[in-house]
């Protein structure tokens, strides 16, 4: 039997753009399903060992598996908020209906708003061999390690020095495994310092303007061929040189899961900026589909005290619409835009400004409408 | 391999259990996913390439891509990187397209 359920707000994806975003919602009357494919809640949080950044009000300073907890006992503590986990949102239909598979069965869920905060997917890269068991992506190497304790192999090499390359050799190096070397393809390093030169002073080295040309091995990875690329990242023949490991960790970027956003609809708009395809939404978060909102890395890829606030943004303003309405809306939503303003304004945010420049769904914008993809 | 001490986690596994992994018994923890019991136990390889019959490993472990398929009990195309282990639980590699096995 089908199984038609009715609620106030939707949300999908139970990571911190989605537990910020149904808090918020519930806190102001909304009756808020979650959705959440992973047996448990707190998304991509739950295996980030490393303290925070950013803001005193945005939990700096906290592990991220720290806020992850807080934010799940708050969310089990709302009686207005179901928590569907092991559920998967199939897709979404012309009469505004979401289907979702839970406990082997294909239910309908109807809502006055929805928010879809999905996250991202790891970038895959192209080389020789790629497709080879020992080639993970970084958060596969987090999860194995931080969540069950299970090491990912002996010797690592990294491909990126992002701040998720960097914080992921690091990680591996406080669970005991030998990082290489991190490649870099780029002249510099991408992450912050400040975590580049926690793993410098343990004498991982970085090698900036290297790729990986192959990963070698037969059924399982044994070493990775690395090559010397030349200024427009050409590979320089001849400067092949073999690093013997038993894993290769890829962290070369996430991209939005938008596929829902797309079957629903939304415009959207191609941004390198952000990762990828992303929805163009106003500044709180609407996309183009009335009801719907986006928050989080499926809005663009950025990080979790980012996340956490556009789903409080978006929680907000979904509430309202919804109907539940309180004085201190208006201030309550400034405030909010500030934080992110302010959390934004540094010189390393100065791709995300850009990217999100163009995703602002005025009239000068929507002519960016990417209509192939939909 | 488990890590037993680490500077920041603790990790509180769950009850000890077996499942059956193309005969053999393997030893997991009650909490874990299937393919990271399979991991701990050396098995690196979850399936193999419908064309090529190229190795499949784990790639994303949440859920996202298709690398870590494999027939649970029976059924085909199980994500085993998102799916938890259960105690008996028969676990085999896929064959053709993931083809239901009688």
């Amino acid at each position: 039997m089908i199984l038609l359920i009715n609620t106030d707000l939707l949300v999908i994806g139970g990571g911190p753009a989605g537990m910020t975003a149904a808090l918020k919602a519930a806190k102001k009357g909304a009756e808020v399903i979650i959705v959440e494919r992973y047996h448990e809640l707190g998304g991509q949080l739950i295996k980030q060992t490393h303290r925070f950044f950013g803001s005193k009000n945005e939990q700096a300073g906290t592990r991220g598996i720290d806020i992850a907890q807080g934010l799940t006992k708050e969310i089990q503590n709302m009686s207005v908020i179901k928590v569907l986990t092991e559920a998967t949102a199939q897709g979404y239909y012309e009469d505004k209906i979401v289907t979702v598979s839970y406990q082997n069965k294909f239910r309908k869920i109807r809502a006055k708003r929805i928010i879809i905060a999905t996250g991202a997917s790891e970038k895959m890269m192209l080389f020789l061999n790629n497709d080879l068991p020992g080639v993970y992506g970084a958060g596969a190497i987090q999860t194995l390690m931080n969540l069950y304790g299970i090491l990912p192999g002996k010797k690592v090499i990294m491909v990126g020095s992002g701040n998720i390359g960097l914080i992921v050799s690091y990680q591996l190096l406080q669970a005991g495994v030998e990082v290489k070397a991190v490649i870099e393809a780029d002249s510099e390093i991408g992450g912050y310092l400040v975590h580049a030169s926690k793993i410098r002073r343990i004498g991982v080295p970085i090698y900036t303007g290297y790729s990986v040309k192959s990963a070698i091995g037969k059924s399982s990875v044994k070493g990775a061929e690395i090559i010397k690329l030349d200024r427009n990242w050409q590979m320089i023949a001849g400067t092949e040189r073999f690093i013997k490991a038993d894993t290769i960790c890829l962290a070369v970027g996430l991209r939005p899961l938008v596929s829902l956003l797309i079957q629903a609809d939304c415009a959207m708009a191609y941004v390198p900026e952000l990762g990828g395809d992303v929805p163009i939404r106003d500044e709180n978060l609407k996309t183009t589909n009335d009801q719907i909102f986006v928050a989080g890395d499926a809005a663009g890829i950025e990080e979790a005290t980012a996340a956490m606030l556009e789903g409080e943004i978006a929680g907000l303003k979904a509430a309202s619409e919804i109907g539940y309405l309180s004085k201190d809306v208006i201030t309550e939503s400034r405030r909010l835009k500030k934080e992110l303003r302010k959390l934004r304004n540094g010189p390393i945010s100065r791709n995300i400004r850009k990217g999100l420049s163009k995703v602002r769904g005025d009239d000068n914008v929507k002519k960016n409408r990417y209509s192939h993809l939909r | 391999m488990r890590i037993n001490k680490h500077p920041i986690l603790d990790f509180n596994r769950g009850k000890k259990i077996t499942f059956q992994y193309k005969g053999q018994e393997i030893k997991a923890y009650q909490g874990e996913t299937i393919a990271a019991a399979l991991y701990a136990a050396g098995i690196k390889v979850l399936k193999k390439s419908n064309k090529y019959q190229r190795p499949r490993g784990l790639f994303c472990a949440i859920g996202n891509c298709a690398s870590c398929y494999m027939a649970v009990n029976g059924i085909p195309h199980v994500k085993t990187c998102i799916t938890k282990v259960k105690q008996d639980m028969v676990v085999e590699e896929e064959t053709g397209k993931g083809d239901i096995i009688d």
